[in-house]
């Protein structure tokens, strides 16, 4: 046991500290995607290895070699700072790793630079209305005409799509051939002539995610990651980087503080809300889950330096982390009684609502990229080698 | 940056192991609950008793994580033994105290001499007991001595100091008490102005032992529920109704998963908190409280929810669950249960006013 990341591990923790410190007031904070705000901040980030650390300078990274510690101290500073990490979003997060892995050297030059940059927004389009966890089911079909996919469909909860100038979406190829391996993944813009996008409100009452239509839809044949009939194959290595990304311990903690904050401040009858034995139990249940998860986001990390697998540990992550998330922002409401209905324009706001946004925002992220249910499925069967449920026949 | 078990570590658990799979079988369990007895001596052998008494003193100086891996085998077997007290709390006891003990230290080593451990007037008296002290004397009743079957007891009394009683010490009453857990000894004591070894006047040094001890309980929930969970999917794997295996319900697997995604972050915790307590002290009272309460927690839910996957036949004395059922219980209450722990955890880091 060893949990001190070396002298010269703690040189870069102070420089990333510094490098915070002194450029924090440049951080955007709540502005759109693509405003001077952001985009400057982004070029910032990558220019002194904060972002795109690992991406080889050709396609527009910083062009580290490869160093999980080095990104996780990045990772911590950044979170307990409360600084803008730079771009997320499905571009950054899902595609570029799957390009660096599958793409063509000309789809890297192409897309890799200006993703990273924050230039190029991304959606996923996956879901569909008869196809959710059941993914693999999915219609929406790309038909080869000469040099060009014609696609026909719907897809659904396609986030930030009507921001989006691009589109990575799973369409079938292969009507004939098993589910699994009629899927292909393509590449399209969605200023694309026959694509319609109509936004769906959301429970936090924001309009993030969308219904989007496709009436032949003429997409360039090279678009296609992989090869024809392998798209499944190619989602598969991006869902495992989305779930990784899912209930960050790193994160969690830095919202447990302001909690712990919160309870200090506010007060009931005079008293604050942490003197009340009862509110405070509550709080130290949730401290030591959040405790429960940091070390085995430890071991987590230590498996993967030492390039091993820790399996269930990894596996149970995006399960555990959301639920406690939800959980803790949950708490916050609860100890604030009446106080913590407040939303949107409200003057009795406290820390700009995100309470119960973020509340709301949790049980999203419990059902999108693969629901608990699922997760649950996937540690049995996969995890504790259960056996699978007997397949149903389809009715005819 | 290494966070795991080391190859030694690794070679102990199997040594551990290895040992109880045959020492303490279920049958064997099942004998030595009734008839009394442990598997002590067998330890002995390997040197479990030796583990955390220093080197100097003739042990083998190892760090409470070593201690933790061993708790969890114990849990994990159900074994009889008086390790908490005798190779940890009064190890921890005696080191923290300072002075010399190297002729106990040696008693202890060997595993010649066993310990027992008084320590509730440190964290909270119930009626009907309660210790205090005269100089070297005690008086008062302590309930729930945990490895009453023992040679010698530490004892707290009402002020936080620990004091060593001798088992034949004059004017001490031992009646055993049973409680659920067949696996465990446990009694009452009685003191009028007994006479005891005043070994520590600290709080601090009360605090250390409380610490180790509760990882320990901690460790041993862990090896008791990864045991439960192991077991219940094991069964659900064989046992068939509605010809096919249960296990291929999906309510069985959320049952299944739920215990896996519960219990898995807790191994990685009891590391921590033990690693913590040799290393980071003053991260390790907060980091103790919080192990035991959480492993309770999961604990709890882990024992009832595989004697549920076992059905009637986890309810029966046959297949004889109920023996880590009840030591994931006895774990929970002893050296405070997680509503008192937490709120220590709270106090630890000053959010008590
Ligand atoms: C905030 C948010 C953002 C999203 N963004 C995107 C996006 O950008 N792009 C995109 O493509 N998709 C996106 N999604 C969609 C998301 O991936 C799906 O909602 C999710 O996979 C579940 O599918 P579904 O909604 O069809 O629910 P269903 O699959 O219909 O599930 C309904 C219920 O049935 C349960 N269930 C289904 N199958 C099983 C089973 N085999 N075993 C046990 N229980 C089962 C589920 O757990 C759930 O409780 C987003 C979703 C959310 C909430």
């Amino acid at each position: 046991m060893d949990l001190s990341y070396g002298p010269e591990y703690e040189v870069f923790r102070e420089e990333t500290r510094e490098f915070i410190n002194s450029h924090r007031d440049q951080a955007p904070r709540g502005q759109g995607m693509k405003s001077p705000e952001v985009l400057n901040w982004q070029k910032l980030l990558i220019e002194n290895g904060y972002a795109a650390r690992t991406i080889p300078k050709a396609y527009g990274g910083y062009g580290a070699q490869p160093d999980i510690l080095k990104s996780r101290i990045i990772a911590e500073e950044f979170a307990s700072a409360q600084v803008n990490s730079g771009l997320g979003g499905q571009g950054i997060s899902m595609l570029v790793p799957t390009l660096l892995e599958v793409g063509t050297e000309e789809q890297k030059q192409q897309f890799i630079g200006p993703t990273l940059r924050g230039e190029m927004v991304w959606c996923q389009g996956y879901s569909e209305p008869g196809a959710g966890s059941d993914l693999a089911s999915l219609r929406t079909a790309a038909v080869l005409e000469g040099d060009e996919w014609v696609v026909n469909g719907q897809k659904i909860w396609t986030s930030t799509a009507q921001h989006a100038d691009w589109i990575f979406c799973l369409v079938r190829t292969e009507p004939d051939a098993p589910k699994h391996k009629g899927i292909s993944f393509l590449l399209f813009e969605m200023s694309t002539p026959g694509i319609e996008i109509r936004p769906l409100v959301d429970m936090t009452g924001v309009a993030n995610f969308n219904e989007t239509f496709f009436t032949d839809v003429r997409v360039p044949k090279h678009q296609i990651v992989g090869e024809r009939g392998q798209g499944w194959m190619v989602a598969n290595a991006i869902l495992g980087h989305e779930r990784d990304s899912l209930g960050n311990p790193n994160v969690t903690l830095s919202r447990l503080n302001s909690l712990m904050e919160l309870m200090k401040t506010e007060t009931i009858a005079g008293e604050r809300l942490i003197d009340n034995p009862i509110y405070r139990d509550r709080l130290m249940q949730i401290q030591g889950r959040v405790m429960a998860l940091q070390c085995n986001d430890l071991r987590v990390l230590s498996s993967r330096l030492n390039n091993t697998d820790a399996r269930l540990a990894r596996m149970i992550v995006k399960l555990q982390g959301t639920e406690l998330r939800h959980d803790l922002e949950g708490l916050a409401i609860d100890v604030m009684g009446e106080m913590g209905l407040a939303y949107a324009d409200n003057p009795h706001l406290r820390d700009r609502g995100s309470w119960q946004s973020q509340y709301m925002y949790y049980l999203g992220l419990i059902i999108g990229g693969g629901t608990s249910q699922i997760q649950k499925n996937i540690i049995s069967e996969r995890g504790l080698d259960m056996p699978r449920e007997p397949k149903v026949e389809k009715a005819s | 940056m290494e966070f795991g078990l080391s190859e030694e570590q690794n070679l102990l658990q199997r040594s551990v192991n290895g040992f109880l799979d045959n020492a303490s079988s279920l049958e064997k369990v099942r004998a030595l609950a009734e008839d009394g007895g442990d598997v002590w001596p067998g330890l002995s052998e390997l040197g479990v008793p030796a583990l955390l008494v220093p080197e100097s003193a003739g042990g083998l100086g190892l760090s409470t994580l070593d201690a933790a891996i061993v708790a969890e085998a114990l849990g994990a077997h159900t074994a009889p033994a008086p390790f908490v007290s005798s190779a940890v709390m009064l190890p921890v006891a005696l080191r923290s105290a300072g002075g010399d003990h190297d002729s106990l230290f040696a008693d202890l080593a060997s595993g010649a001499v066993r310990a027992g451990c008084a320590l509730a007037d440190g964290y909270g008296t119930r009626a009907g007991s309660g210790i205090t002290s005269n100089g070297d004397s005690l008086s008062g009743t302590a309930l729930y001595v945990l490895d009453f079957d023992a040679d010698v007891y530490l004892v707290a009394d009402n002020q936080q100091a620990l004091f060593l009683v001798d088992k034949d010490a004059a004017n001490l009453s031992a009646q055993s008490l049973t409680t659920i857990d067949k696996t465990r000894s446990t009694g009452e004591l009685t003191f009028s102005a007994t006479p005891a070894q005043r070994l520590s006047d600290d709080p601090a040094v009360l605090q250390a032992v409380l610490d180790a001890g509760r990882i320990m309980l901690a460790a041993d929930t862990l090896g008791a529920a990864q045991e439960m969970l192991d077991q219940a999917v094991e069964y659900a794997k064989q046992r068939e109704q509605f010809n096919r295996p249960i296990g291929s319900f999906q309510a069985v697997k959320h049952m299944c998963a739920e215990m896996a995604a519960g219990l898995e972050p807790c191994r990685a915790m009891v590391w921590f908190a033990a690693h913590a307590l040799d290393t980071l002290p003053d991260q390790a009272t907060m980091t103790a409280c919080h192990t035991k309460a959480h492993l309770s927690e999961v604990g709890k839910f882990i024992a009832k929810t595989s004697t549920e996957v076992h059905g009637g036949m986890g309810f029966t004395d046959l297949v004889g669950l109920h023996y880590w059922f009840k030591r994931i219980g006895f774990n929970r209450q002893l050296l405070g249960a997680p509503e008192l722990l937490r709120e220590e955890a709270a106090r630890a880091q000053q959010l008590v006013a």
